[in-house]
């Protein structure tokens, strides 16, 4: 499909600007030198308003999301988003609101609707996680952590402990080690054994050089770490700290919380566990939640409340780690996972989990006669399954089923990872699928499975669906084409 | 209010397959003693009751204030074309583009983005987006250090006090030393310049609203070969002269002028734009342009191997979920406004700030700080503190703009004042009346 910029003909618009109602004088006024301005204007598109609507209304039709279909990718959770909470973040009494707003005098009692917000959904996300104080301000899941690993070297300055080291399980999200390792400390790989990172393992790594450990549980293979309160009791021991990857809190809501398996700092994805949708990869938001001892590290501002019942943005912690993000985080996407958590309420937010992980051990069930289970037994949220067998028997990897589910309709699982499953094809159905989308999965898996026997040629050549076949990736890093030539 | 689908018998014959009785036994994985004790949370409610809640809430905030507000985040008109196009279901409810074959939509407009912004810029590459201008400073600043693997960054004190906040936060423990001071004049540079130097930062527009030619300072930087990172106001890229022409190596900013609301302070959009020479080091997601076995032209994410999903400890940055969405906004935005609206919007805002800064000087005791030219942005110093002008202007329904003695103490009387499109000559006046009166 051609692009904006070929399809752009000179002195067609869609610009509609007020005309200037000041004296011409002013115009002259703002005109600037030569040597300040630019040589050549922006070769941006001129076009018609209308070809420019259905330039994106037909790229819309080229693209998958929730709203269309199954999209089971693993460790991502692509849930289904209600409708009103679209709604919510476009008032115009928090869509218009200016951020330097409350720091005028008396401006917070300007925005007392957006800090109540931000004040009650921290209490909130407190109750879920078991947490003491919550920020908002990360701006993603993996801008949580990077919050998180600075808090822990926060409180490790503080203390005047020399630690250099995290500890990470090979099971982990990429963003663990990359967080870990931006903010300072050497990462370690702890192994994992049936699939969870190994206590004795752990224990011989621990040492007073660790800073902390970072954990997802249950982690990236569905699976919960039985062992935790050992892990967590050893790590406190050693003055190392626990974090919690929220990325899969959605399979424990109600359940258990992070605070009561020993962890010490958590971050949340409100996109992922709150039905905050993902547009394209972003926005998300990452709150971060810690116990009382770490309060005094969290970034500034924070929101307090008076003891005439009105809020205010409290920048005196001394003890702050600073700004991590501007304002006051993601607002609009904390808004949306507000309204969600108290639509569902207490029970709705158990009921997810419950249905999540019903959901995904259905699948690990009743996939189970065609594909090799990673780890037959109980799972949570995801389930993994390998194509290990495939490849050996018909030469078909992960990648052709990932493709040949395309052709059937569904978003693929999670294919590149978890690294530590070979061939692995990750699916996490998530609550919002109803058993006639799981089953109609079911039977696509089995009809691939049997098609990898019968006739792997075609899963090679899938997808024929879509508009363009499997891409050239290779071509495109080794001849990067980044940006359309100018005409 | 629930948005599961499942019926009970849904769930019995779920159950069933699995051989149990009940939906807890799912979780006896979790050890008893770790179970949560408590879950009190609120009950559930229905969808006019939330909405209904937040609008209460809504209505609390300001919501007729006529604002002067800036400092890097501006009131500019939405047209409603974008909002139409990122609320399809097929853009906004989507992930990131791991499957390319269907999510050809998203991979297009973000490589007509990436376009736009090197366009705008005159550099030679642009990343998929970051969370938000002080973000994507801190990544340009890290980008930097890498390349040059030097450790001390200049910071001109008119880069906005609040990414310098960030810069400071992010840089804590990495050993780096961060030198702040007003480089405005590249004469400042001499003696801060040397062989430990990655990397020169500066801001145009800067903080206080001034357009700068920095070609100077950039050849100064290039001298010691260090990298110079320009911040930038996307909508006076228009008119100003671009990084690429001053020299810079990589140009970032807040992409929030571009079509996005002001939103208490996000989502927003950080973007960032390289010469060529720093391509492979530049963080975050990038589309690239390719082809499939068929010879037809298709989009795909690239140089992934910089990625933290493959790099992992040693990936050029963490980032994973970006702004996608808000990238999507602003390609929209930027082809709406087309190759000479951008520029009638740039102008018209400058000629609104240029009326609105005559108008408050003409008030006795009320002076211009700078000299110029501007963009839609000045300081005005004031004879009381801006804080107390500011406060009683509330009072009469005008934000009148951000008393600098937040961030600057020894400009306590200083004012910077925005004026975009969306603020009429009438309510111009009100502001200069109102300021009058108040002083």
């Amino acid at each position: 499909m051609k692009t904006i910029y070929e399809i752009s003909r000179p002195g067609r618009r869609a610009a509609s600007l007020p005309c200037s109602r000041v004296d011409e004088s002013f115009c002259q006024m703002s005109q600037l030198p030569p040597e300040l301005r630019r040589a050549q204007p922006a070769e941006l598109p001129e076009v018609a308003e209308v070809d420019l609507v259905r330039h994106y209304t037909l790229l819309s039709r080229m693209n998958f999301g929730v709203d269309v279909g199954t999209y089971p990718l693993g460790s991502c959770t692509m849930k289904y988003n209600p409708k009103f909470t679209e709604q919510a973040a476009r008032l115009p009494g928090f869509a218009g609101l200016h951020p330097l707003l409350p720091q005028l005098r008396r401006g917070g009692l300007l925005a007392q609707g957006a800090l109540r917000v931000i004040h009650e959904l921290e209490d909130l996300l407190k109750q879920i996680t078991g947490m003491d104080a919550f920020t908002m301000q990360p701006l993603a899941g993996a801008h949580g952590e990077l919050t998180g690993i600075m808090l822990m070297a926060a409180y490790h300055n503080d203390k005047g402990n020399q630690k250099s080291l995290v500890l990470v399980p090979d099971s982990a999200h990429g963003t663990n080690p990359a967080s870990a390792a931006i903010a300072g400390y050497e990462v370690v790989t702890v192994p994992s054994k049936g699939g969870v990172m190994d206590p004795v393992a752990f224990k011989e790594m621990l040492n007073d050089q660790v800073a902390g450990v970072m954990m997802t549980n249950p982690n990236t293979v569905g699976l919960f770490n039985p062992y935790i309160a050992e892990i967590a009791e050893a790590a406190h021991q050693a003055d190392a700290l626990m974090y919690y990857d929220g990325a899969n809190l959605n399979a424990i809501m109600g359940m258990a919380k992070p605070a009561d398996l020993g962890f010490d700092i958590v971050h949340l994805n409100l996109h992922k566990t709150f039905a905050t949708p993902h547009g394209g990869g972003g926005p998300g938001a990452g709150p971060v939640g810690v116990v009382e001892r770490l309060r005094d590290y969290l970034p500034i501002s924070r929101v307090e409340m008076r003891p005439d019942g009105t809020l205010f943005l409290n920048y005196d912690h001394p003890k702050s780690i600073g700004y991590v993000a501007p304002f006051y985080g993601n607002f609009g996407v904390c808004l949306k996972a507000f309204a969600y958590i108290l639509a569902l309420g207490g029970e709705g937010l158990k009921e997810v989990s419950q249905d999540a992980v019903l959901a995904a051990n259905y699948l690990r069930v009743k996939l189970g006669d065609k594909w090799q289970v990673a780890f037959d037994k109980t799972c949570m949220h995801e389930v993994v399954f390998s194509a290990e067998d495939k490849v050996a028997d018909h030469g078909v990897s992960a990648l052709d089923v990932a493709k040949a589910l395309i052709d059937a309709g569904f978003h693929p699982p999670t294919i590149y990872f978890p690294l530590v499953v070979k061939e692995a094809l990750m699916i996490e159905p998530t609550e919002t699928e109803s058993l006639e989308n799981l089953d109609a999965l079911v039977a696509a898996m089995g009809r691939i499975a049997d098609m990898a026997a019968s006739d792997p040629e075609a899963l090679h050549a899938a997808p024929v669906s879509t508009p363009v076949g499997r891409l050239d990736e290779v071509n495109a890093a080794r001849h990067p084409v980044l940006q359309e030539p100018e005409a | 209010m629930r948005f599961t689908p499942h019926t009970p018998e849904d769930r019995a014959a779920m159950l069933a397959a699995l051989g149990l009785g009940s939906v807890e036994e799912l979780f006896a994985v979790i050890p008893e003693p770790l179970r949560a004790k408590s879950w009190d949370l609120p009950a559930g409610m229905s969808e006019p009751e939330v909405s209904q809640y937040l609008a209460k809430l809504a209505g609390l905030n300001a919501q007729n204030l006529i604002s002067f507000l800036g400092g890097g985040f501006y009131d500019h008109h939405i047209p409603a074309a974008v909002d139409a196009l990122i609320s399809r279901g097929e853009f906004y409810t989507a992930y990131t583009p791991y499957q390319a074959e269907m999510s050809q939509g998203i991979l297009q407009s973000i490589f007509e983005y990436q376009s736009a912004i090197c366009r705008l810029t005159g550099l030679d590459a642009a990343n998929a987006s970051l969370y938000d201008g002080g973000t994507a400073l801190y990544e340009a600043a890290m980008m930097a250090v890498r390349k040059t693997r030097r450790k001390k960054l200049i910071v001109c004190t008119s880069v906005s006090p609040i990414y310098r906040i960030m810069l400071e936060t992010y840089t804590v423990n990495l050993h780096l030393e961060l030198v702040e001071a007003d480089v405005s004049d590249p004469a400042a540079l001499e003696g801060l310049l040397d062989n430990d130097t990655a990397g020169l930062i500066l801001q145009n527009p800067d903080f206080f609203g001034v357009l700068h030619d920095y070609t100077p300072h950039f050849a100064a930087v290039h001298g010691i070969k260090g990298l110079g990172i320009l911040g930038c106001n996307p909508i006076a890229l228009a008119v100003a002269k671009t990084p690429a022409e001053m020299g810079a190596d990589i140009a970032v900013g807040e992409g929030q002028p571009l079509g996005l609301p002001l939103s208490f302070g996000g989502p927003y959009l950080g973007f960032m734009a390289v010469s060529q020479a720093l391509l492979r080091t530049m963080p975050g997601r990038i589309v690239g342009r390719t082809h499939d076995a068929q010879g037809r032209t298709g989009y795909c994410l690239t140089l992934q191997t910089r990625e933290q999903h493959i790099r992992r400890e040693k990936a050029t940055s963490n980032i994973c979920s970006n702004e996608a969405l808000c990238a999507l906004a602003a390609v929209i935005f930027l082809g709406l406004m087309g190759k000479k609206g951008l520029v009638e919007l740039a102008e018209l805002n400058m000629t609104q700030a240029a009326y609105a800064r005559t108008r408050l000087t003409d008030i006795p005791g009320v002076e211009a700080v700078d000299q110029g030219p501007w963009f839609n942005e000045f300081r005005v110093r004031l004879p009381i503190d801006a804080r107390v002008a500011v406060s009683r202007m509330i009072d009469k329904g005008i934000a009148a703009g951000f008393p600098l003695g937040r961030y600057y103490p020894e400009q306590a009387n200083n004012l910077l004042v925005a004026v975009t499109e969306k603020r009429s000559k009438e309510e111009i006046g009100y502001l200069a009346e109102g300021l009058e009166a108040v002083l």
